[in-house]
């Protein structure tokens, strides 16, 4: 079984968001920068699990430049058998998609897991746009995932409860918390990730059909009003007046 | 009043210091902290209140890689280099002194000796198993009549054929009551210091706890007791002689300090500037009062410094020019700056700095230990005046 895990590089959860160049850049001056942990704790620990039960290679693909190689390293720090890297810095994640779709396509794998979105644009799009360009079945916000012969089986979250979803390999399955637990790396997985190979292709040509035409931060919290508990109709006022929540 | 609280720690690097260190390093520190937050955190608070040793994590630190990070991996080390030894303790002390101190006693003063000066037969028998955590070590230099003065011990083995019969006793043994081998310095009958591996159910060796510490609760303590001990001369370092050879490990374990110490002054800086923004006198919070910035801005001055110091005897230490003596400057500097911040922090907790809501008394209490263990404070400074004057004050 050729499991193949998409990771990503995210600013760190603590990170200050600002942006530059009018409004239409993230800045990144200042930026720690963490594998994405969706992609980390559960698609590639999943993937790893299933791999030393069943057999197989694990295999971590990443669409950036230079500057993604150490969470890459991480991702081999943890246990994944080889990286690659397409050696481009995509601006949508039509474009991951894209790249991650040509590289299966002359590389097949049996499982194509990510993680169910990134914790910086929160789009969870590339897992879908994979498996379309691929015309693969996609299965998204996976919580456990299990392989008998060339068949998965994903429970996923759905509003109210789950599903159980039965689905033929090739196919690409995202994942959401609870598909496993995260693993901290130790220091001979650091030292052994040197030696793994990470190999970096060049990009396909692709145009973005779309652009970013500006971010814009979330208001700021506002201060908390106190209201005297005997001043109900207050309360109530400022719910309907300024809050509009009545 | 106990609890189980978030770890909200976060690193501070106000010199970009770790620009100077390499993605290995960066990802050890990470790995390490995660560690930390995960398994220390949310007990070390309980563990120091009761006085008991969190003894599942010996194996733990273990699966990490803390034990020998620097020892290569055939003998069940990490391969790593010195600096990634550092920031592993450093993150380690950042959680607690005294897992730290469970870690570094395995690592530098069990496994670096066996390392260093035993024959293959006992690196092979020993060093594997000590980085796998399936054995604790714990190393006995000290005495009750013998600290500072260790050349003073009056531990000795005599010959007697193909063994030798140890008699004596250490006293303040990190890990002894715990321990499954002690690496045990003692006189030959020329007078010579030498260097074996005792092991745990050796007949007449004991191990008692030592009660009633009010400092590196979360870690054990004892002494070793022997008692016409017989040791196989197998067990018997064949090279070294003299007190080069429990210096060159403390040396070694002195180098972690320096590094840990720092992440002690981290957790205690990043406390009381948290608190400081968020606790408010006056209609304001305190961390905008001149007196609390002139503490927080000398505790980062003084972090950053001992960051620089660390970094550079890392880079000493992994070209093998790290002198003792820098080695004890470092460690002095660092501990006592840490010792220094926790107090500093104390005051700027107000009252609840002397909860266990907050690491701060922990860590104090911790460091009085780090301040006297490995060479005292004043020691230090008399191998620091040595090396500038090339005149003995010892004695």
């Amino acid at each position: 079984m050729k499991y193949l895990v998409c990771i990503s590089r995210t600013p760190e959860t603590t990170a200050k968001i600002a942006f530059t160049d009018g409004n239409t850049q993230f800045d990144k001056n200042g930026v720690q920068y963490i594998l994405n942990p969706y992609d980390e704790w559960y698609a590639l620990v999943r993937a790893l699990e299933l791999k030393e039960a069943g057999g197989g290679t694990v295999t971590v693909i990443n669409v950036g430049t230079a500057e993604n190689d150490a969470v890459i390293r991480k991702a081999l720090a943890i246990g994944a058998d080889d990286a690659v890297r397409i050696d481009t810095d995509p601006k949508s994640a039509m474009n991951v998609a894209k790249q991650i779709s040509e590289y299966v396509k002359s590389n097949p794998h049996d499982i194509i897991l990510c993680g169910k979105e990134t914790i910086d644009y929160n789009s969870g799009e590339v897992g879908g746009m994979i498996a379309e360009f691929l015309d693969i079945p996609f299965v998204s916000y996976g919580e456990h995932l299990d392989i008998e012969g060339s068949s998965a089986t994903v429970k996923r979250d759905i509003e109210g409860g789950s599903q159980t979803v039965k689905v033929n390999l090739p196919a690409v399955i995202s994942a959401a918390k609870g598909m496993a637990e995260q693993r901290i790396p130790n220091m001979r997985g650091i030292m052994m990730a040197k030696r793994k190979p990470l190999n970096i292709v060049p990009a396909v040509p692709f145009e973005d059909a779309a652009t970013v035409i500006g971010y814009t931060l979330p208001e700021g919290k506002s201060a908390v009003k106190m209201i005297d508990p005997e001043n109900m109709d207050e309360l109530v006022r400022l719910l309907q007046e300024e809050a509009k929540v009545l | 009043m106990s609890s189980v609280k978030t770890d909200r720690f976060q690193f501070h690097d106000h010199y970009l210091v770790e620009d100077l260190l390499s993605d290995d390093h960066r990802m050890a520190r990470e790995a390490v902290r995660e560690w930390v937050k995960q398994e220390v955190s949310p007990i070390i608070e309980e563990c120091s209140e009761k006085a008991e040793c969190p003894k599942h994590l010996f194996k733990g630190l273990a699966e990490i890689g803390a034990y020998g990070p620097s020892i290569p991996v055939k003998y069940g080390g990490g391969g790593m280099d010195e600096i990634a030894y550092g920031v592993i303790m450093q993150e380690l002390e950042r959680g607690d002194s005294g897992i730290r101190s469970m870690a570094s006693v395995q690592g530098s003063l069990v496994m670096y000796p066996i390392y260093k000066y035993a024959s293959e037969e006992q690196k092979m028998k020993y060093l594997p198993k000590l980085g796998s955590g399936e054995f604790i070590g714990c190393f006995g230099l000290t005495e009750p009549d013998h600290g500072s003065n260790p050349s003073g011990m009056v531990t000795n083995i005599k010959d007697d054929g193909d063994a030798y019969i140890l008699n004596g006793a250490k006293m303040w043994i990190t890990n002894s009551p715990v321990a499954d081998l002690a690496v045990v310095w003692a006189k030959d009958e020329e007078g010579k210091i030498r260097g074996m591996v005792v092991e745990a159910g050796s007949k007449g060796f004991t191990a008692p706890e030592i009660h009633g510490k009010l400092s590196l609760r979360a870690s054990i303590t004892g002494e070793l007791v022997f008692e016409d001990v017989r040791v196989p001369k197998e067990n018997v370092f064949p090279e070294i002689k003299g007190l080069r050879g429990p210096l060159s490990c403390l040396s070694k374990a002195r180098y972690g300090i320096a590094w840990g110490a720092i992440g002690a002054a981290l957790d205690c800086y990043d406390s009381a500037l948290r608190y400081s923004l968020e606790r408010e006198q006056f209609g304001r919070p305190i961390g905008g009062f001149q007196l609390t910035q002139k503490k927080l801005a000398e505790m980062i001055t003084e972090i950053t410094k001992a960051q620089l110091l660390a970094w550079r005897l890392g880079s000493l230490a992994n070209d093998g020019k790290a002198t003792p003596a820098q080695i004890s400057m470092a460690k002095r500097n660092n501990v006592n700056m840490a010792l220094e911040i926790a107090r500093e922090a104390r005051q700027i907790h107000g009252g609840m700095g002397i909860t266990n809501e907050y690491p701060i008394m922990r860590h104090m209490m911790n460091l009085e230990t780090v301040l006297t263990y490995e060479g005292t404070h004043d020691i230090h400074l008399l191998i620091t005046g040595m090396e500038v004057t090339g005149l003995n004050a010892f004695k």
